[in-house]
């Protein structure tokens, strides 16, 4: 993450006087968009810096409360198995949870804060009068939540490894596709949020009706292959069964070559749509 | 020109302001002044018509031109759960500048503000009027050549009203343009080189304060009191609602007494319910001429004429939705 020093004391002590000399950096100018993307993040960094902890309940909280109930829990009830890869259940769950916490924080910052953003908060209704566009407060947008997923998946993996739930390295690559399919999931959801005009009603049923489902059923908790036919095929068409997918490939070293092509240019193709709805939906909200 | 749908919010306005000069929109509520506003700073675009900023297309270089100019919207857009230098630093960063170079801009700007002690407190805790403060502080962190001020005053208490006049004089004095609406006469006639009055997103009137006035005013006003009728009494002064915003004093009727007495006293009489102004260029004699015809008003004011007289003479004293 950037490093932000905003608080700092200033160093050289030009506190009190106005202008000194002119020097680079102080003339206003149009950011390249990488980096108007990563001052956006900065924005974000100098709020969390002071909110983190509260934060931290929620994004790490509950799956590894997930995973203590139903890893340890329920799991000491379940024997090792092929359908488990023959490993324990707690080793099966814990790298497919990454996916589906990310599935979860995912939801969680791109509802809320994102309706806030133009209607409470209205951080992007200020950012918009600077010479950042609608399309690089997406890319920022998007970019922070790469960041927080990373970070809360990585605290997870932290504890996920003191109970014994991690067997390998592998973990850190499925750490990554969970953020990737947490993206997927993401940012179509953030093209949804910022259409929404009413107080954010519209996203009690995305919760009930596409959230816990997806945490339920896309294969997290036991295989889609023990599903009803009819139904698998609602599972396969979710980013976080792919997230799955993939986490539990990289933790117990089963990759194969074309189908992580397949999941990872899946997630990708909903990352890339959903950024163009994203775009579409900013542009036209913030100059409405 | 600006439509939402079908509804064309800013119709037909054609101005063209100079560098360096302080440029105001006035009009009442719904007048299409912050549409007008927000198509300048380049984050609503037009619907039709040409507009050029800074010299620039905002459709084409809206970037180029933020970059450039600062903005105060009408309702105050802070970062609440950030500290007041925060909101400074924060904001500052999006124009490109170095950390160093907005922590010293920050503490330059809060001292402009006079907000120096909330400098690390919450913005939610503030007052309103530090809020608006702090708006305006922000929009000054880039130096802009062109300040958009929409209401810029609104909210402030008289001292940081008049210490505001004083900033935006001085840096009218360095050369920024600025642009700005306001519900506050006073202010226009302050801030104001020159304005326009804007009614149902067209341009009523414009010109320079003093102008506006002679044109559309007369250089006095002498303002007439009268008791309010009771019930049963036949009233002194008949204002019905016919008589409506600006009404001229028409043909008068016999239970109109005083006002039958004045009309010749008068270029114009305005008919309020409890007041006669009687528009003039010499009040005290128009006063005088009204004792000697044994108008007996309960109290007598003669004032110079104001852009408010000007004002709702344009737009009308009533409101219209
Ligand atoms: N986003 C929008 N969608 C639809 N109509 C709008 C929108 N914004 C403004 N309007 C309409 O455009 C008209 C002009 O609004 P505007 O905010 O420009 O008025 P104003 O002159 O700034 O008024 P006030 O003095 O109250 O601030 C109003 O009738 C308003 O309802
Ligand atoms: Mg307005």
């Amino acid at each position: 993450m950037p490093d932000s020093t905003t608080n700092a004391p200033a160093t050289n002590s030009a506190a009190g006087t106005a202008h000194s000399a002119p020097a680079r950096g102080d003339t206003p100018r149009v950011v390249s968009p990488p980096r108007a993307y990563l001052l956006v993040v900065e924005g974000h960094w100098t709020w969390y810096k002071r909110n983190w902890k509260a934060t931290l309940v929620s994004s790490v909280g509950m799956p590894i409360l997930y995973l203590l109930a139903m890893g340890l829990g329920f799991g000491s009830q379940v024997h090792a198995s092929a359908a488990t890869g023959g490993v324990s259940y707690l080793v099966y769950l814990a790298p497919a949870l990454l996916a589906t916490s990310a599935l979860q924080g995912a939801a969680g910052e791109a509802t809320f804060p994102v309706l806030s953003g133009f209607k409470w908060q209205k951080n992007f209704i200020g950012i918009a009068a600077t010479p950042i566009t609608p399309a690089q407060i997406v890319g920022g947008q998007l970019l922070w939540m790469a960041f927080r997923l990373l970070f809360s998946g990585a605290i997870f993996l932290a504890v996920a490894a003191a109970i014994g739930a991690v067997t390998g390295f592998g973990v850190v690559l499925s750490l990554l596709f969970g953020v990737l399919s947490g993206l997927a999931f993401g940012a179509p959801v953030v093209a949804f949020s910022a259409s929404v005009q009413g107080e954010g009603n519209a996203f009690n049923p995305l919760f009930r009706f596409v959230v816990v489902p997806m945490s339920l059923f896309a294969g997290t908790f036991f295989p889609v292959s023990q599903l009803p036919a009819i139904v698998r095929p609602i599972a396969w068409i979710t980013p976080v069964w792919h997230g799955t997918e993939l986490a539990r490939g990289a933790a117990f070293g089963t990759l194969q070559f074309w189908p992580t092509l397949g999941h990872l240019a899946y997630l990708l193709a909903w990352i890339a749509i959903g950024t163009g709805l994203c775009r579409r939906q900013f542009r036209v909200r913030l100059a409405s | 020109m600006k439509r939402f749908g079908d509804f064309t919010a800013v119709g037909g306005i054609d101005v063209e302001v100079q560098r360096g000069e302080a440029f105001g929109f006035l009009g009442p509520n719904g007048a299409g002044k912050s549409s007008t506003m927000r198509m300048i700073a380049c984050v609503s675009p037009r619907t039709g018509g040409e507009l050029r900023v800074l010299g620039m297309d905002p459709d084409l270089h809206g970037p180029q031109i933020r970059a450039r100019i600062g903005v105060v919207p009408q309702g105050d857009i802070l970062d609440t759960e950030l500290t007041v230098r925060q909101n400074l630093q924060v904001y500052g960063r999006y124009f490109g500048f170095s950390r160093s170079y907005v922590q010293a801009k920050a503490t330059e700007l809060l001292e402009f503000a006079q907000l120096t002690e909330k400098a690390d407190v919450n913005v939610e805790s503030l007052s309103g009027g530090m809020k608006r403060r702090l708006t305006i502080a922000r929009s000054l962190v880039n130096d802009p050549e062109l300040l958009l001020l929409d209401e810029p005053t609104t909210g402030l208490d008289p001292q940081a009203r008049h210490l505001l006049w004083e900033r935006l004089f001085r840096l009218k004095q360095r050369g920024a343009t600025q642009i700005i609406t306001t519900h506050y006469m006073d202010e226009a006639q302050q801030l104001c080189d020159r304005l326009v009055v804007m009614d149902n997103g067209t341009i009523v009137a414009g010109g320079t304060p003093t102008e506006l006035i002679s044109r559309y005013a007369t250089r006095e006003v002498l303002e007439l009191r009268f008791p309010q009728a009771q019930p049963g009494e036949p009233a002194l002064v008949h204002a019905g609602s016919s008589a409506g915003p600006s009404a001229v004093a028409g043909p008068q009727t016999s239970d109109n007494p005083p006002l039958e007495r004045l009309t010749d006293l008068a270029d114009r009489i305005e008919v309020l319910p409890d007041r006669l102004l009687l528009y003039t260029a010499d009040g005290e004699a128009a006063l005088t001429a009204a004792h000697n015809r044994g108008v007996r008003p309960m109290t007598s004011l003669v004032r110079r004429s104001t852009l408010e007289d000007v004002f709702l003479r344009l737009t009308g004293r009533s409101l219209v939705d």
